[in-house]
């Protein structure tokens, strides 16, 4: 992903990209050539000798507690990639650091961007679908589709396996826009062609506010194109089935909120989509990142996917884990 | 290029707008005989050219249409590379370095990865001619007179300041296939510059275009404006804006910009086809 937020920010009219780290010599190389990039192979060199006000950390989560610890202790805000980290005591530190030295500090779930995600957060907070009863959180996809693969994906102690990766971003959904997951009735965590991490992860969730549902993510499903999140809510007075594209919600009310009648409801993500000024891959990835950057200009409160919201993810978590035991 | 293009969106499930569409289409399209049906019916309707990705089903229905060569004999293809998941599959799988020794054919980069020393700009241009060479490998023997680069990767390199690239490919696809290099993108205005400053002349560039102004990255009016003041052979995709407007009010608006050369649309019935068409013929008459 380090590739495409580059790419986002090297287009974004407000940011100068003063430095660029990664491993690889022959993308350095590249970056350098082509897009005069400055690029290093060590990170603390590049914070150095380049003295950035923000910092994006696209690295394996188990770099990531390491890593932001040092930005934030030299005063740098932070963008970083999900999950948030490997556990949930060290995101609770680092939340407490970047609260206490008042910088901006943000984790990439995209989806919160996403149009159709948003408005189900207002129609949810609206109250319109009455007393909230069950959810049902979904992602599925194509990413491990055989035996033989063999990256850190593959490695649970560098933040591999389906939960810190797929199922985390349907968490962080549904604690956004229901409320924070507080325990699991039970969970299953499969594996489906991975010999050391789960592939599938299927749990019963209960959130602080007394809601309950089901959470079901499998990215061993190449019945998809590429990954599909969803999710689904019930109330006493209506329902909402919700993806990235499209929005479904059914009220049983004669008087539903503005835009709406009663009975179905469908409202597609091009309704609901704010134009962005660069695109790439998706108006949610370009959107936080902009969201970000005036996070950091001081014109927008840095509420939306702070660390404090990335750490509840991270305690969804690990919850799910010890219930699978 | 021909007023009206032939996509093939609806073939490879891709549907902006509804997973559940989007699986209806993959299981409508299941067979090759089912997407060579439609390309039939598109081209009883008049539709010569069909611009579709790389995909690996292609390559089945290239091995059709060169077995059928009456049938087929003014058809014409423009392919569209990569076909952007199949490489993003193979990074998530095995890594920027391993997807390029995957796809990139010979010993090329095996000696590149050992050899420790600085890369040469030849060195990536000698990449992307490779991994051009390879995706072309399918259209042999098929009229291809414009060969796109997909947005993802056009947009990538656009934000990552690689214009040379752009230029780069732009040469070689005159050079090697004696066609003319086209550029997919979001974020059309920003691209056209770049493109202009490189030296490209009147570059052929597909983007969305609509009424709605959806995936038009920096606004309609940006659009609207460089069509009207810049040289660029625009290929409007998207019209519909993933069914969010009215079809013919969507048709209008696109026939009656200046400078689009042509209309790239997909649909999986013929009803569908024929009514797209004979809108884009009623608006352009009215127009003319």
């Amino acid at each position: 992903m380090g590739i495409s937020h580059l790419s986002i920010l090297g287009a974004h009219p407000d940011v100068e990209v003063v430095g660029v780290c990664d491993t690889s010599k022959m993308i350095n190389d590249f970056l350098s050539k082509y897009g005069n990039f400055n690029c290093f192979t060590e990170y603390q060199k590049m914070i150095s000798q380049t003295k950035p006000d923000a910092v994006f950390v696209a690295v394996p989560t188990k770099f990531h507690y390491t890593i932001i610890k040092d930005l934030l202790e030299r005063n740098i805000h932070v963008f970083a990639e999900k999950p948030f980290c490997l556990t949930a005591a060290e995101g609770e530190e680092l939340v407490k650091i970047a609260a206490g030295k008042k910088l901006v500090n943000q984790i990439g779930y995209h989806n919160k961007f996403v149009g159709t995600f948003r408005e189900v957060k207002k129609i949810v907070a609206s109250g319109y679908l009455g007393n909230i009863y069950h959810f049902i959180g979904e992602a599925y996809g194509p990413v491990v589709t055989n035996k033989k693969q063999d990256t850190w994906r593959s490695d649970p102690s560098e933040g591999g396996g389906c939960l810190l990766d797929y199922a985390s971003h349907i968490i962080d959904l549904i604690n956004d826009i229901l409320s924070p997951v507080i325990s699991s009735k039970g969970s299953l965590l499969k594996s489906v062609y991975s010999p050391n991490v789960e592939d599938a992860v299927y749990s019963l969730l209960q959130l602080t506010s007394g809601v309950s549902g089901v959470l079901s993510v499998n990215w061993s499903d190449d019945t998809y194109r590429k990954m599909s999140t969803s999710i689904s809510i019930i109330g006493t007075k209506g329902k909402i089935v919700s993806d990235a594209n499209e929005l479904k919600v059914y009220f049983k009310d004669s008087v539903p909120p503005n835009g709406y009648s009663k009975g179905w409801n469908v409202k597609y993500i091009t309704d609901l989509t704010d134009t962005v000024d660069f695109y790439l891959r998706g108006e949610e990835y370009s959107a936080q990142v902009d969201y970000f950057v005036k996070a950091v200009a001081g014109k927008v409160p840095n509420t939306i996917n702070n660390f404090e919201s990335g750490w509840y993810t991270d305690r969804a978590i690990s919850i799910i884990k010890n219930s699978s035991k | 290029m021909e007023r009206i293009l032939f996509g093939d969106n609806q073939f490879f499930a891709v549907n902006h707008i509804s997973d559940e569409k989007s699986r209806a289409q993959s299981i409508k399209f299941k067979d090759d005989q089912a997407i060579i049906k439609t390309l039939d019916d598109a081209i009883a309707a008049g539709i010569n050219t069909f611009m579709c990705t790389t995909h690996d089903r292609i390559a089945n229905i290239c091995n059709i249409i060169r077995a059928n060569p009456e049938k087929y004999r003014d058809f014409k293809i423009y392919p569209c590379m990569p076909y952007a998941h199949k490489y993003a599959n193979a990074v998530t799988e095995l890594g920027v370095t391993g997807a390029l020794k995957q796809y990139v054919p010979g010993n090329f980069l095996g000696s590149l990865f050992k050899g420790g020393m600085a890369y040469l700009s030849k060195d990536y241009l000698s990449i992307m001619e490779l991994l051009v060479d390879s995706e072309m490998k399918m259209f042999k023997g098929i009229d291809t007179p414009v060969i796109f680069l997909q947005n993802v990767i056009t947009d990538l390199l656009l934000g990552l300041r690689a214009n040379e690239i752009f230029i780069a490919f732009h040469q070689y696809i005159r050079k090697k296939y004696n066609a003319e290099a086209g550029f997919i993108t979001m974020n059309m205005p920003m691209l056209l510059n770049v493109l202009q400053q490189g030296g490209i002349d009147n570059p052929v560039i597909c983007s969305s275009i609509n009424k709605a102004g959806f995936r038009m990255s920096g606004g309609k009016e940006i659009y609207e404006k460089t069509l009207q003041t810049k040289k660029v052979r625009a290929i409007a995709m998207q019209v519909l804006g993933g069914g969010a407007i009215p079809p013919k009010e969507a048709i209008e608006y696109v026939c009656n910009l200046p400078n689009i050369e042509s209309i790239l649309f997909g649909a999986s019935s013929k009803g569908n086809i024929e009514n797209t068409v004979s809108n884009i013929h009623y608006f352009d008459k009215q127009h003319a």
